[in-house]
């Protein structure tokens, strides 16, 4: 089956912090930062709820689709987690939205949005008269650890979201997953029971093994770009742009070499933005379509990797005629 | 044999063909960072035909080297 993208969305919270601001938490520098990442800066959510940035990317998709919120007939909301466990952050933007639709999260950490759009594609094959709305938040500032440099500069907070409708921009898609707690792992709450035994409560932030999250990040968009592109039945040449999961520019570099695609394909905003784990493809993909870089009949590839661990790619033919 | 084949790895990494390298040289001194030596253990893992752990940290090429032989022996 397939669907169209008919509008895109995007939020980040207002504070700002540079490379240089985050010297006052921990011993960095910005040569550091940007020649191991690419990263210059960061959006955190401080004054912003992780709510307010999801309903402002999903009002902004809304009003670039020209429909009414009335109108979806589902939300998906890739995120690692809302401001709560229960309700849904999907279930709260579907109260502020007024929509009446069925709406829940899905956690497939940065692979996300594709897991996202794989699952909404299903939806299709049901019904081909559907409106889906798939925002990916998330506000990785509230899960690392301030106190761990290795890991907290890389982040940052945003929201990304697209409205899927009947078409047929979708060309190939993958997913993949092979659970591994150890290179990539947020803790959980452990629980009052009584009967639990006190044990020593672990740090409940992220905690990464750098190296192979590397290796993994480099081998999956190798790997899932060349098994979509060949189910699409093109090549690399025929793609116009490539959205990568913006984790680290390293990463992409050395994807990009191995794979022999100029570095003009990848499309990038990791400067600015850090890695924003679901959000990052979305909010690409609303920045290019807003600065109209994105025309009938492109093709573009999607790829992301995180957490699970996940990975997902897809190739799309955009139908869209103008932002 | 391992040597000369990670100084041709290196050689073509930094795409400089006549570079000196020993078994003492520390990648400082090559001027590579911890990422590149990422880099470098991925293409040695390809053309080694091996997988090779990254539990010891890696400062010069005979650690390379080490951590190869261990790897394929
Ligand atoms: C995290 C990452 C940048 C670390 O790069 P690295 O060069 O391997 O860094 P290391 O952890 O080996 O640290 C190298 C040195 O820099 C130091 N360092 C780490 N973070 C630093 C920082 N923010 N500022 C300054 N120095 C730092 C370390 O302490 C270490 O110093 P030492 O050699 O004196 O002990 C890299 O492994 C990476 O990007 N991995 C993928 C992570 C990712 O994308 N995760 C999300 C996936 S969705």
């Amino acid at each position: 089956m397939s669907f169209s993208i008919i509008g895109t969305g995007s939020a980040l919270p207002k504070t700002i912090q540079t490379n240089d601001d985050l010297t006052e938490y921990f011993e960095t520098s910005n040569e550091w930062i940007v020649s191991r990442t690419g990263i210059e800066a960061r959006h955190i959510c401080i004054e912003e709820s992780i709510l307010d940035i999801a309903l402002e990317a999903s009002l902004n998709a809304l009003d670039n689709a020209h429909i009414n919120p009335k109108e979806l007939d589902l939300i998906i909301c890739p995120t690692l987690g809302g401001d709560t466990v229960t309700p849904s952050l999907a279930c709260l933007i579907q109260e502020k939205l007024e929509a009446t639709c069925p709406s829940f999260d899905l956690n497939a950490a940065c692979s996300g949005f594709i897991y996202g759009l794989d699952l909404a594609d299903a939806y299709f094959c049901r019904n081909r008269e559907m409106k889906i709305l798939v925002v990916a938040v998330d506000a990785m500032s509230k899960l690392v650890d301030w106190k761990d440099r290795s890991t907290a500069v890389l982040f940052g907070d945003g929201a990304g979201a697209a409205i899927l409708s009947n078409g047929d921009d979708l060309k190939a898609i993958r997913l993949t997953s092979v659970g591994n707690q150890h290179a990539l792992c947020i803790p959980w709450a452990k629980g009052n029971h009584p009967l639990l035994k006190d044990q020593e409560t672990p740090s409940p932030y992220l905690l990464m093994d750098g190296d192979e999250v590397y290796r993994f990040a480099v081998a999956a968009i190798c790997n899932d770009l060349k098994t979509v592109v060949k189910q699409a039945g093109i090549t690399f040449e025929d793609l116009d742009f490539i959205i990568p999961h913006q984790a680290n520019l390293r990463i992409i570099k050395s994807a990009a070499k191995r794979l022999k695609i100029p570095m003009e394909k990848f499309a990038l905003q990791i400067n600015s933005c850090g890695n924003t784990s679901a959000a990052s493809i979305p909010l690409v993909l609303d920045e290019m379509n807003r600065q109209g870089k994105l025309k009938p009949g492109m093709r573009i590839a999607l790829s992301a990797f995180g957490g699970g661990l996940t990975t997902g790619a897809c190739v799309l033919e955009w139908s869209k005629k103008s932002f | 044999m391992v040597f000369e084949k990670v100084v041709e790895i290196l050689r073509n990494y930094k795409e400089e063909p006549e570079l000196e390298v020993s078994m003492d040289s520390t990648f400082e001194e090559l001027e590579l960072d911890s990422l590149d030596t990422v880099e470098l253990v991925m293409e040695m893992e390809e053309s080694f035909d091996t997988s090779i752990e990254m539990d010891t940290e890696l400062k010069t090429i005979a650690d390379v080297v080490g951590l190869i032989e261990k790897a394929i022996a």
